[in-house]
């Protein structure tokens, strides 16, 4: 047990997904068009440690969301490896085992099954695993479940429709605990619900978290939540990270030019940061990545050597950033100060929209 | 309100009335309860079918019976009109045959080739539907290409080729053995292709769903997904296309009648009463053609509604 706690719970090894998008062979065929892929994840890795949140951010259409289903098994990898506990998720394991792994999505109005009852949600993990030997071993885990998530016992009856997002949002989290999980793939677990309910669920995740000793990748676009719950923390854009280590430095420290832009993007009440500058234009199309450094385009560091090679990751005082400016010394990393005051604010009052410092 | 478990300590007869105590309390059976159009729609479908079945118990005449039957009766009005007859309450056809011992025993060829049809089309259909949304790829490319194919035919002609090619294949002379078999497995094949369409194109939309995602996260069988997830929640619209297809097939089986490859004269079915009292329609023989038509759109309305409210009850976001 003493090195199970020191090793990587979940380890994600130059991961590719690509997706084929051409067009049907006929057409392709009669109108000369080449296949085309969408290189959705373009070789990601990172390790997450056992108790801890990896975050990762983007925009939208930068390969998180894949990334989390590719963890969560509902994608299988073009190349690269996921390896839960050191053993490759996608590979049949002799003991018909599967990984104790579980999911949360984002969306609490498609992920409960609109038929079934709560109680019959929540025990569907139990009953494929065969966890539970009697109905009425079944009746009182699910009790303890959704006791556990703050739902009263009684609320099993009922069908999922008779919840607000949030209450939604807890069911489909005890559904996750049920089979007893060691790690949570969250893919943007609140940005569906209303701003006063994000908190109150973000917290709830903290606590499960502490209480179970759970692993947690949290997918976010929303910085603030991320601020809120993530140790470490990997910046996404186009397929690639292209900065990732501890979240606090990366916060106070952003060193790759897009972290630096994303968090300058954050609205500020205070309106003491007058050298905003915002992210202009779009992420271009995956399917026709730019090439060298894929953020070139919108890049105010770019030159020629950024668009034509590719940056690899390097280590930077404990984080890595894929950037030929930053490698080269010709940008200096941003030092943001957060505000002192709203860091000892407790965790639990911090408004998820508020700016996160 | 969970109901109970059944006690077993108590007897049989104690388990019983806790079994109907807990049917009572029922969703469904609240819900069928606060609905008098429903109440009234299964009562009229109910007394339509159970006359039906037991139709040689309760008809006045056995219109099979050539013996009972006189030509001296033929052409008489219902009992009620001058020149009717109290031993012929909807009057006769042209045979002789009373109006309402032919109705009973119509409606009960035209129910059971009716139910048997669709439910034939029903299973074909929505296995194929579930199998290509879910399967996807090749097999979605085979199968609807199939139903693509079908829908360039009339739903008749389909019907009708089936019907010649099994009936070729029977020729020696015991075809009107197997008439209702056959006729039956045409109509249920040629229908198949609607509801395989709308199953295909729901389990498309439910199993992009979070939840479907959820259960394959977990674990669950391919299977199990399609039968305990995907299915139920595409049911709703197919119960309702069975009612409306339940009509179609009965009158799909009087055109089949009426091109005379369908049943034979001697089993008469409300589609074949109908279009045969057509064409006395406009001598003044009305009660040939009105009082089958009748018992066929009761039939067919009480049916639709019962299944509109099936499909109702049975959404819990409706309930």
């Amino acid at each position: 047990m003493s090195e199970d706690i020191l090793a990587p719970v979940l380890e994600v090894d130059n991961l590719h997904k690509w997706f084929d998008v051409s067009k049907p062979p006929l057409q392709r065929l009669i109108e000369r068009l080449p296949r085309q892929t969408l290189k959705a994840v373009d070789g990601v890795s990172f390790r997450i440690e056992r108790g801890t949140t990896f975050a990762l951010v983007g925009e939208s259409g930068c390969g998180k969301s894949t990334v989390a289903q590719a963890v969560a098994g509902l994608h299988k990898p073009t190349r690269g490896a996921i390896l839960f506990e050191g053993i490759d998720r996608d590979l049949p394991r002799p003991d018909g085992s599967r990984p104790e792994l579980q999911m949360i999505f984002q969306d609490p109005f498609a992920s409960l099954n609109p038929r079934w009852r709560v109680r019959d949600i929540i025990a569907e993990p139990l009953r494929v695993h065969r966890l539970t030997r009697s109905r009425a071993e079944t009746r009182a885990a699910v009790a303890e479940l959704l006791e556990q998530v703050r739902l009263s016992p009684a609320d099993g009856e009922k069908y999922p429709h008779e919840f607000s997002g949030g209450q939604r949002q807890r069911i489909s989290i005890a559904r996750a605990l049920a089979n007893k999980p060691k790690f949570l793939v969250c893919d943007e677990p609140t940005s569906a619900l209303d701003v006063s309910v994000q908190a109150q669920i973000l917290n709830l995740m903290k606590r499960l978290q502490r209480e179970l000793g759970l692993t947690y990748l949290l997918i976010s676009h929303n910085l603030a939540v991320i601020y809120h719950m993530a140790d470490e923390l990997g910046v996404m854009y186009l397929g690639r990270l292209v900065e990732t280590g501890p979240a606090r430095e990366i916060f106070n420290r952003p060193r790759h030019p897009y972290t630096q832009l994303l968090l300058d993007t954050i609205p500020d009440i205070s309106l003491d940061r007058p050298h905003r500058t915002f992210l202009k234009g779009e992420v271009p199309s995956p399917i026709a990545p730019p090439p060298g450094c894929t953020f070139h385009p919108r890049c105010p560091h770019a030159n020629d050597r950024c668009r034509t090679e590719p940056p690899r990751l390097e280590s930077f005082g404990g984080v890595k950033v894929a950037c030929h400016a930053v490698g080269e010394g010709r940008i200096v990393p941003a030092v943001r100060e957060w505000r002192p005051a709203a860091r000892r604010t407790p965790v639990r009052r911090v408004s998820p929209v508020a700016r996160p410092a | 309100m969970s109901a109970p478990d059944v006690d077993t300590t108590r007897g049989f007869l104690g388990r019983t009335r806790d079994i109907f105590a807990r049917m009572g309390r029922h969703d469904l059976w609240l819900s069928f309860r606060s609905k008098p159009v429903v109440i009234v729609a299964a009562i009229v479908a109910g007394v339509l079918i159970l006359s039906a079945l037991a139709a040689p118990l309760i008809a006045p005449h056995d219109p099979y019976d050539m013996a009972s039957v006189s030509l001296l009766y033929a052409e008489l009005p219902p009992a009620w009109v001058d020149g009717g007859d109290p031993a012929f309450p909807l009057g006769t056809d042209l045979q002789g045959r009373d109006m309402l011992s032919t109705i009973l025993y119509g409606s009960r060829t035209s129910i059971l080739v009716g139910a048997a049809a669709v439910a034939l089309s029903l299973v074909l259909g929505v296995a194929a539907g579930l199998v290509a949304g879910y399967g996807g790829g090749v097999v979605d490319s085979v199968l609807m290409r199939i139903a693509d194919i079908q829908l360039t035919f009339p739903a008749i002609l389909i019907a009708l080729l089936f019907d010649g090619v099994v009936s070729a294949i029977f020729s020696h002379g015991s075809s009107d053995q197997y008439a209702l078999l056959v006729i039956i497995l045409a109509i249920g094949v040629s229908n198949w292709v609607l509801f395989a369409r709308v199953v295909r194109s729901s389990t498309l939309v439910e199993k992009g769903k979070d939840y479907v995602k959820a259960a394959r996260v977990t674990g669950v069988s391919s299977l199990a997904i399609l039968l305990k997830h995907i299915l139920p929640n595409t049911l709703g619209p197919v119960l309702v296309i069975a009612t409306i297809n339940l009509a179609l097939a009965i009158l799909g089986e009087a055109t089949l009648s009426f091109l005379g490859v369908g049943l034979p004269p001697t089993q008469p079915s409300l589609g074949t009463l109908i279009r045969i009292g057509n064409e006395y329609l406009f001598s003044g023989a009305w009660w040939m053609t009105i009082f089958p038509g009748v018992t066929l759109i009761l039939l067919v309305l009480s049916v639709n509604l019962l299944g509109d409210w099936l499909r109702d009850a049975l959404n819990p976001k409706l309930r």
